[in-house]
């Protein structure tokens, strides 16, 4: 662990332990829903990258907003989000984030700043150079963090906005999860040359920080937002990290594109909640046992949360044209169609 | 008080008095500023309004197009400029993936107020990639709302009303109607979304047109009304919403219909209205409702071929007459 310890109290190097247990807690029961097959459609595990999203959105409040990827649980629970209304969110249910229109792809959780997941690689990054302008001219001093992997480095978009977002100074963190794959594809065979270079080409300053290491995570996010704050963004992280599971909780069978070697030594050489949890009793912050406890207690949360979800009510018919139109209540009355 | 402005002015107005209206608004695009656009439809507005809120941006639709998504999503009012219709398919993922959809997943949480100002228009010799008219393309999106003023009138009234709706409104302007001019209230006024306009009454027919096709469609009236047949002309201002009930209950009364739209006829904004009419109107049709689109043909640059491409108020009188006289024959 790298951060210097009286920079943070207790209390918030607790918060960020809980964050990433709760998010690993998340995970391994939306992929049990998978494997039971209670759970509609698939869903991208963030297992394994949490010291990302914790460690970004412990650096932040919840006026500052963030966009997510298809692998946004993560993002969503670092940022505040509920269990209930998110395993809800999973199973298509009334009481969902999103009433069950999204799903696991799709949760927003506009109260605590988070403006969406996004299905489409690289989407959401004029969203967030967007909201980054919307700070800046409405004169509001929220910071906008930018999550998306390394494979959607290789999306025009991306370099479209930094432009865009370096001429015009805007209070924007691009980071970039590099979990060295984007689907079944290293990253080396995708990305030509070095990812902080092409921000660096737009005058942005760019940071490659060790993913694994919460403390180092927050304490560079938390400059960084100052700074933002200050006039001085945009920003751009390379954040290296590894997802344990497959692309999706289907992707099963991975040895085709990389090696159980690889992933037992991540597992257990580079385990974010791990080395943290041994740092937190190194430094006589926690015992071990008190660590248990957390661990316990948060894994009876996310399964009372399961059990809430999968008795909770599907939303009624009559809300499949609902939220078409903002102001709307029925979009097929109102488009006056024969339907 | 009415004077007469061209639809240039009439754009321009309203964009004026919403910005001074409501801080949150701001214009974002290409050429906006200093140069106003290439038309100059903006012209003025960076003196009034400084850069801050009418913002050049470089050439990256996607990226300004993303951008104004998400400042929407987070309190602000964007009107982006797409300088051509065109340019839609560079946009597509934001507009239609992104902006479009944001309300409905997040289950009614998030906002997108923006309007997209675009044009459309064949016949100024620009050639396949600045003639299109894509407004087929967009409403068949949901979540998306589509103007087509045909007139500085309804270029003023409507564009109002889509800076103050809380939704991604597309507006399409026809690019040969910057400088016609209208008679236009000096007083505010808005145009309601979902209603037509019954721009002539008329027995025998109904022509609904769209855009510069309701000229089109006031010529043809004019010429069928010397010969006898009196055709209604139907603007619906925009095609969503649609104003079904006005264009039904006209043809309840006319039994024949021609649907005039400047997009591609296949799959097209004509489609879409003489299906709504053959399934809420057929018993009281007197004859197939005829649509009358662009040609199925990318836009020539030749004028003796682009103009061969666009529905004209002869072809309407043409068919106008074949129907009203019995004389529409099918192959067998
Ligand atoms: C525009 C687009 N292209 C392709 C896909 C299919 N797809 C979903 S996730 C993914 C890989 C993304 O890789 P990366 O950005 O590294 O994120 P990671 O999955 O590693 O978190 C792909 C190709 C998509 N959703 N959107
Ligand atoms: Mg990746």
């Amino acid at each position: 662990m790298s951060a210097a310890k009286n920079k943070h109290n207790t209390e918030d190097y607790l918060r960020m332990y809980k964050q990433m247990v709760r998010i690993r807690a998340f995970e391994d029961n939306a992929n049990q829903l998978y494997l039971s097959a209670k759970m509609p459609g698939l869903t991208h595990m963030y297992s394994g990258q949490e010291a990302v999203a914790v460690g970004i959105c412990e650096a932040l409040t919840d006026e500052d907003r963030i966009t997510s990827t298809h692998r946004g649980h993560g993002h969503c629970v670092a940022k505040g989000a509920d269990f209930k209304a998110m395993f809800c969110e999973l199973l298509g249910k009334a009481e969902g984030y999103c009433r069950g229109k999204g799903g696991s792809m799709h949760i927003a959780d506009q109260s605590h700043g988070n403006l969406g997941a996004n299905a489409i690689v690289g989407g959401s990054m004029g969203i967030a150079t967007g909201a980054a302008l919307s700070a800046k001219r409405l004169g509001k001093d929220f910071v906008t963090v930018c999550f998306f992997g390394d494979g959607a480095t290789a999306q025009g978009l991306w370099y479209e906005v930094m432009n865009m977002a370096a001429l015009w100074k805007l209070p924007v963190i691009y980071a970039c999860e590099n979990n060295g794959y984007s689907e079944y594809t290293k990253t080396e065979e995708i990305a030509a040359g070095s990812l902080t270079a092409r921000a660096e080409a737009f005058g942005i300053e760019a940071f490659d920080v060790d993913g694994q290491d919460v403390l180092a995570v927050n304490e560079l996010t938390r400059q960084l937002t100052e700074r933002c704050r200050n006039g001085e963004g945009p920003f751009f992280i390379e954040l290296d990290t590894y997802r344990y599971h497959g692309h999706h909780v289907g992707d099963i069978n991975r040895d085709y594109y990389r090696s159980k070697g690889e992933e037992a030594e991540w597992k257990t050489v580079r385990d974010p909640i791990t080395n943290f949890g041994k740092w937190l009793i190194d430094q006589k912050i926690m015992t071990a046992d008190e660590l248990v406890v957390i661990d316990n207690e948060i894994s009876a949360d996310a399964q009372a949360a399961v059990e809430y979800a999968l008795k909770a009510r599907y939303p009624d018919g009559s809300e499949v044209d609902m939220h078409v139109f903002a102001g709307v209540d029925h979009a097929l009355e109102y488009l006056g169609g024969a339907r | 008080m009415t004077r007469e402005i061209t639809l240039s002015k009439a754009v321009n107005e309203a964009i004026a008095e919403e910005m001074r209206r409501d801080p949150t608004v701001f214009l974002i695009g290409e050429d906006v500023a200093e140069a106003g656009t290439p038309f100059k439809v903006l012209s003025g507005l960076v003196e009034e309004f400084g850069t801050d809120r009418v913002i050049d941006t470089p050439i990256s639709e996607p990226g300004f197009m993303g951008i104004a998504v998400g400042a929407a999503m987070t309190g602000s009012r964007p009107i982006v400029d797409l300088m051509f219709g065109d340019f839609l398919y560079l946009v597509m993922d934001q507009l239609c993936n992104q902006a479009a959809k944001t309300h409905y997943m997040s289950g009614g949480k998030l906002k997108v107020p923006l309007v997209l100002r675009t044009n459309m228009g064949a016949t100024r010799r620009s050639a396949a990639q600045h003639s299109q008219s894509l407004q087929a393309i967009v409403a068949h999106i949901p979540g998306l709302k589509v103007a087509m003023p045909s007139s500085a009138y309804e270029a003023k009234g409507l564009m109002k009303t889509a800076i103050r709706d809380d939704n991604p409104v597309v507006i399409f302007e026809d690019k040969l109607m910057y400088q016609d001019k209208a008679p236009v209230p000096e007083e505010e006024y808005l145009i309601p979304f979902g209603e037509a306009k019954i721009k002539r009454d008329g027995r025998d027919i109904t022509l609904v047109a769209t855009s510069s096709m309701v000229q089109v469609a006031e010529e043809a009236a004019t010429t069928l009304a010397a010969e006898g047949i009196s055709a209604e002309v139907i603007d619906p201002r925009t095609i969503v919403p649609l104003d079904e009930q006005t264009i039904i209950n006209s043809v309840r009364k006319t039994s024949r219909a021609i649907v005039i739209d400047e997009g591609h006829q296949s799959y097209g904004v004509t489609a879409e209205i003489a299906a709504r009419i053959n399934e809420k109107a057929f018993y009281h049709l007197d004859a197939p409702v005829i649509r009358m689109g662009a040609m199925d043909v990318p836009v020539p640059f030749s004028p003796a071929l682009e103009d061969l491409t666009v529905p004209t108020a002869e072809g309407v009188v043409e068919n106008a007459r074949k129907i009203c006289r019995g004389e529409l024959v099918h192959a067998a």
